[in-house]
């Protein structure tokens, strides 16, 4: 087990170290040079060579990625020239809100699905499955704004139950935390997305599980079917929600972008949004990257609990 | 394999002959031809409802999007400041948006660009992924390590990151578009390919194939490659739409085709003013194509999986 861990542990760190490479290397393409960003109207050859210098953007490639991993490690991702504040503040500003939003929004997708996927499977093939069947499927085949419009138009407009965009008197994590009405729609349109998905897997987990015989040997020693259900099927359908709850992690980044961009939400995904609009590179740079940090995190976290939850996958 | 029908045997199939022939399976044990995968496959998936409702309403929408212009004609180009929002009427029968442009012909102009889009990014991630995981299959050892380890640290980085960055740097047409795309979508079905590659390896009629001593190329190309392309066609419809969602993003985020490109995400984009003014014309109609556009690719998708999986083949 200790074996298992340690090695998926060194597989996570040679990826995220590949990950950061991949992304400066891509970033180094597309982005403009940084010299231009920070020089703004004195650029000009001279400047940028000497800028580049002082930078150590003259460097070869390869020492500059070792350089801008080595800083990343130490939580130091450059200056955001277009905002005049460093990157890791700007992150570190939004972090709170979006990880509020993400993880209510994963909360309440999980506290849907799981019951939702158990009862279908227990009642499965009727007008109700069919119905939730559907339902997810339209919703798994939705972009996330269309929901998040349709939601405004109906629960915001039409009805006056909820503010159809976060105000301005939400600005940090904890006014988010306690406008639960400003904060309705963003945390519904992204756990509406994730229920989508997750419903089908916990449907299909919970009828294999059904199957098996520990379920029927606790139902023929007469136990209520509400213990066998909660007990005996809950416990072992839910396994594969360990998995999938860790590989939700890049769909819920992006969600965050587009639900946020859409309420107005001053989170990551909304910083995001705005530096693709100025083309401020060191940011797109570090939310990327800690985009793919945090994915390669989530595997990681999902293989170990999943090995640590269920005894007969310990692979040694 | 053994419960199979007598419809399923060649000989036993009555419409092959005249009426005369008898329509009995011949007696057990004379050796029989099983009826090609590829035609069970297509009758468990005509079988599927869903299945043919979601073939249907590609094929509607191909064709609505692409001969629909030549019958209702409309101006995409130059916009019009006087019929701007315009509400559904006889002359415009979707209304106008913003521009003054026909929303109808909107729709079916941005279906254009989004199948377009779809299309090729899916082609060229499937063309780039069954290549590479076959290679990593095939040679296995160290390069397939590295091969894979390079495919895990691509699979790390959020595909919609890699692409809004990518975006903001080249001039938005159909052809960069569906190049991103499918540039940075091609990981999944390496995957597929690769896993596919390594049980059919160890299957005897490829080492038969190799032990005639057939070249690396003709093993590839004869063998692994029609074998694993059940996985491929699958995974193709899920790429489709998968690329036209991750366009409409691109769209709604404000990196759409060029002005004055249609495209379904960029007509979006603008959705929320337009919801809040009560123009439902410039909202609805073409979310609900976006959706069912999507929806048709997956629900095809998922029965072409089940009509090609022999586990789940009922009887």
């Amino acid at each position: 087990m200790t074996g298992y861990i340690v090695r998926r542990c060194i597989a996570a760190v040679i990826i995220a170290l590949g990950v950061a490479a991949v992304v400066y290397l891509l970033l180094n393409f597309t982005g403009g040079s940084p010299a231009a960003a920070a020089l703004g109207n004195h650029y000009n050859k001279i400047t940028a060579a000497l800028w580049n210098k002082q930078h150590g953007y003259d460097k070869p490639l390869v020492v500059q990625i070792v350089d801008y991993v080595w800083n990343a490690i130490h939580l130091n991702f450059g200056y955001s020239y277009k905002q005049g504040q460093s990157v890791a503040a700007l992150l570190n500003e939004d972090a709170g809100r979006t990880a509020y939003l993400s993880g209510a929004a994963l909360v309440l997708a999980l506290l849907i699905a799981m019951p939702l996927g158990i009862a279908q499977a227990v009642k499965r093939n009727s007008i109700g499955d069919y119905v939730a069947t559907g339902v997810a499927f339209t919703l798994y085949s939705m972009p996330a704004f269309f929901l998040g419009l349709i939601l405004i138009q109906f629960l915001a407009l039409d009805l006056h139950v909820f503010p159809a965009f976060v105000g301005d008197n939400v600005t940090t994590t904890w006014q988010a935390v306690t406008h639960p009405l400003e904060m309705a729609l963003p945390i519904v349109t992204l756990a509406a997305l994730t229920v989508a998905s997750f419903s089908r897997y916990m449907r299909s987990s919970a009828l294999d599980a059904l199957a098996q015989d520990y379920i029927r040997l606790a139902r023929a020693k007469g136990l209520r079917e509400r213990a066998v259900l909660t007990r005996h099927l809950l416990r072992n359908a839910s396994l594969p929600m360990i998995t999938l709850v860790g590989l939700s992690i890049p769909g819920l980044l992006a969600g965050n972008i587009i639900t946020e961009s859409l309420f107005n939400y001053p989170g990551l995904g909304l910083l995001f949004y705005d530096a693709l609009q100025n083309l401020d590179y060191p940011i797109l740079l570090a939310y990327t990257l800690i985009g793919g940090i945090l994915t390669v995190t989530g595997n990681l976290i999902a293989d170990i609990a999943v090995a640590v939850a269920d005894p007969r996958i310990r692979l040694d | 394999m053994t419960e199979l029908g007598a419809e399923d045997l060649v000989g036993g199939v009555p419409s092959l002959g005249s009426p005369n022939v008898p329509t009995l399976a011949p007696e057990g044990g004379e050796v029989q031809v099983l009826a090609s995968g590829w035609r069970l496959a297509t009758r468990e998936f005509l079988s599927n409802r869903l299945a043919v409702v979601g073939l249907g309403i590609l094929v509607f929408f191909v064709l609505a999007c692409f001969l629909g212009p030549l019958f209702y004609h409309t101006n995409q180009t130059i916009s019009n400041p006087l019929v701007t929002d315009g509400a559904p009427g006889a002359t415009h029968l979707l209304g106008t948006d913003d521009n003054g442009f026909d929303e109808l012909g909107r729709i079916m102009a941005g279906g254009q660009t989004a199948l377009e889009i779809g299309f090729f990014a899916a082609l060229m991630a499937t063309v780039i992924g069954t290549l590479y995981g076959a290679l990593a299959g095939l040679v296995g050892g160290i390069v397939d390590g590295v091969l894979m380890r390079l495919v895990d640290i691509l699979l790390s980085i959020p595909l919609l990151f890699i692409v809004l960055v990518l975006a903001t740097r080249y001039s938005a047409t159909v052809l960069s578009q569906s190049l991103i795309i499918g540039l940075f979508s091609w990981l999944v079905p390496s995957r597929l390919v690769r896993g596919e590659v390594l049980t059919l390896r160890v299957r005897d009629f490829v080492v038969a194939a190799r032990i005639m001593g057939s070249s690396q190329r003709r093993l590839i190309v004869r063998h692994l490659i029609p074998n694993a392309l059940s996985v491929v066609i699958v995974n193709i419809t899920f790429l489709i739409a998968d690329s036209i969602l991750l366009i409409a993003y691109l769209g709604f985020l404000g990196f759409g085709l060029t002005f004055p490109t249609a495209s379904w995400g960029d007509m979006l984009g603008n959705a929320q003013q337009a919801v809040e003014s009560g123009y439902w014309w410039l909202v609805y109609p073409v979310g609900i194509c976006l959706v069912l556009v999507v929806m048709a690719c997956n629900l095809v998708g998922d029965a072409l999986r089940d009509a090609f999986d022999v586990r789940l083949r009922r009887r």
